[in-house]
């Protein structure tokens, strides 16, 4: 499903004097089936521009369209629902969404409010659990029983079972341990990559935007300032550090290597296992030289 | 929807009524919600309104900020404000049609009760307006300190005022952000038959109040682990002070009480 912002802004709290803008000018669009990944400093609007995408949130300026919905600020919107099952978010700390008595009715919850027939919900909570990885037990149990990771994958089962289209995700791993994280961003790929999911991914982690993502778009006090190719955008250091961020390790390494033999490597590694390659390469090549 | 709410916000500014001494604010605020009941005629009423547009003035918040908090009473307002006109029968007969008749004394006593809501709005309103969460309970503390002496616990009732307080925004964010995850998986609160509405709601409470229960138990361990042994020999950050402006409005409400009860019939 096409997403496409056009000028869109939004202020909380209009008309009173609490107003705030959050987000101005934004424009961005995301075609069917990419990887975006949203990054920029705490308070860039990363959080209100996303939830825009399921119309949560109403443009006060500008448009957007999400397949064939058009939102125009300051109009009214018909037919929300069928968008909000295309479009699945998960928000930050997603455990925090959690109220069934059973984890299983609680996967269920999103399917169901959508018509899915109940023995199909069922089958999809089964099939989820396993996929992130729980053991079949948890199925029975209260939420409330389950560890801090078991619930957020329980969350993110719940998000998942609706089947969405465009996945859109809210650092997802934020206070999982390192393993846990890997493990949930990999299979955030794997879904990606089998069901030709569109994929949003907000991140402070420019590593995962780096090993993921095939789009990046930086947002920067409200806006959206750079929309491009990891490649580009990761290779300009300087650029990163004036919007507060900076390159992902993996490149801050290949950098360091590139002091220490004098010259740059063939191409710009986003992913430890590129690096080790090029590196391999280099290496042959001092060989064959002496 | 929860933006415009204006109850327990605080707008800061430097104007005379933001510059009083909480406690002077908060007699003022008790000695003016029993004076609104000495008012019982025209004159009264009017002096009331304008001594109540006259403080607003002096607060320097929006006129249309105050009639935008009072949307949520409105109702109630209008529901006294009708009561009063069928109900009354008394004075001359205004206006008939059919069944239905409005009586002089009906729509007099419809208009008063309005303004006595009104203006009861107005200045606790601007009471919590110009006033911090955290001045109003430090004035309340000491206003009901005498009261210790039969075994009231002071100390313990204004700090849960101030927890309480400090936690409306905190679980409005909260409230917010469940809501929203819920309705990103397809439950509805604003549409449906009421059945429907409320068990949509079911979903909202039960992590509400989980978080909130864990909130205040990661709070009392913060407490715990600082030391805090209740108000005993605690002495205090903010200092309260009174000055000539806490002087004045005493005065003011004394006068204002004199007058309405020499005008009233």
């Amino acid at each position: 499903m096409d997403i496409q912002l056009q000028q869109v802004g939004y202020a909380y709290a209009k008309g009173t004097p609490f107003e705030k803008r959050a987000l101005f000018d934004v424009d961005l669009h995301i075609s069917t089936g990419s990887y975006h990944a949203i990054i920029g400093h705490t308070g860039s609007g990363k959080s209100t521009l996303l939830q825009h995408l399921n119309a949560l949130l109403k443009p006060s300026e500008g448009s957007l369209r999400i397949g064939d919905l058009t939102i125009v600020a300051g109009k009214k919107v018909k037919n929300i629902r069928p968008i909000r099952q295309q479009i699945g978010i998960v928000f930050q700390f997603p455990e925090h969404q959690l109220f069934d008595e059973t984890v299983l009715k609680d996967i269920m919850f999103g399917p169901l409010n959508f018509g899915v027939p109940v023995e199909e919900a069922e089958r999809r909570a089964r099939v989820l659990v396993e996929q992130l990885g729980l053991p079949s037990e948890v199925l029975e149990k209260s939420p409330f029983d389950l560890s801090g990771g078991q619930m957020r994958r329980v969350a993110i089962a719940g998000v998942l079972a609706m089947e969405p289209s465009v996945l859109v995700l809210d650092e997802p791993t934020a206070g999982l341990d390192p393993r846990g994280r890997q493990e949930i961003m990999e299979l955030f790929h794997k879904l990606h990559v089998e069901k030709g999911l569109t994929t949003i991914l907000v991140t402070h982690s420019m590593e995962d935007a780096a090993r993921y993502a095939d789009h990046v778009a930086i947002m920067h006090e409200g806006t959206c300032v750079i929309n491009g190719h990891p490649q580009d955008i990761f290779a300009d250091e300087e650029r990163l550090a004036k919007y507060r961020l900076e390159a992902p390790r993996v490149v801050r390494f290949q950098r360091k290597i590139e002091a220490l033999i004098g010259r740059p490597l063939a191409k710009l590694c986003l992913t430890e296992e590129d690096l080790a390659i090029e590196i391999g390469h280099v290496i042959r090549e001092e060989r064959g030289n002496l | 929807m929860m933006e415009k709410m204006i109850f327990g916000r605080y707008i800061p500014g430097d104007s005379f009524v933001h510059k009083l001494d909480p406690r002077s604010k908060l007699i003022f605020v008790f000695v003016f919600i029993a004076i609104v009941f000495i008012a019982n005629n025209a004159v009264t009423y009017a002096l009331l309104l304008a001594f109540t547009l006259i403080t607003v003035l002096l607060s320097r918040i929006r006129l249309y900020f105050l009639i935008n908090g009072l949307k949520p009473i409105l109702f109630l307002m209008l529901f006294t404000f009708l009561l009063h006109i069928f109900f009354t029968q008394e004075g001359d007969l205004l206006w008939k049609w059919q069944f239905i008749e409005i009586y002089e004394e009906g729509l007099r006593q419809g208009i008063f009760i309005s303004i006595r809501f009104l203006v009861l709005v107005f200045i606790t309103s601007i009471l919590t307006l110009t006033t911090s969460p955290i001045s109003i309970t430090d004035g309340m503390e000491v206003l009901l300190n005498p009261f210790k002496r039969f075994k009231l616990p002071v100390h313990e009732l204004a700090l849960m005022m101030s927890i309480s307080l400090r936690f409306i925004p905190t679980l409005m964010d909260e409230t917010d952000k469940i809501l929203k995850a819920q309705m990103a998986r397809g439950s509805d609160i604003s549409s449906g038959t009421i059945k429907e509405r409320i068990k949509a709601v079911v979903p909202l409470l039960i992590p509400l109040f989980v978080s909130a229960f864990k909130r205040a138990e990661d709070l009392a361990v913060a407490m715990e682990v600082r030391g805090y042994r209740g108000g005993e020999g605690r002495t205090r950050y903010r200092q309260l002070k009174w000055d000539w402006r806490d002087t004045i409005i005493m005065v003011v409400a004394l006068v204002l009480a004199i007058i309405l009860w020499l005008l009233r019939s």
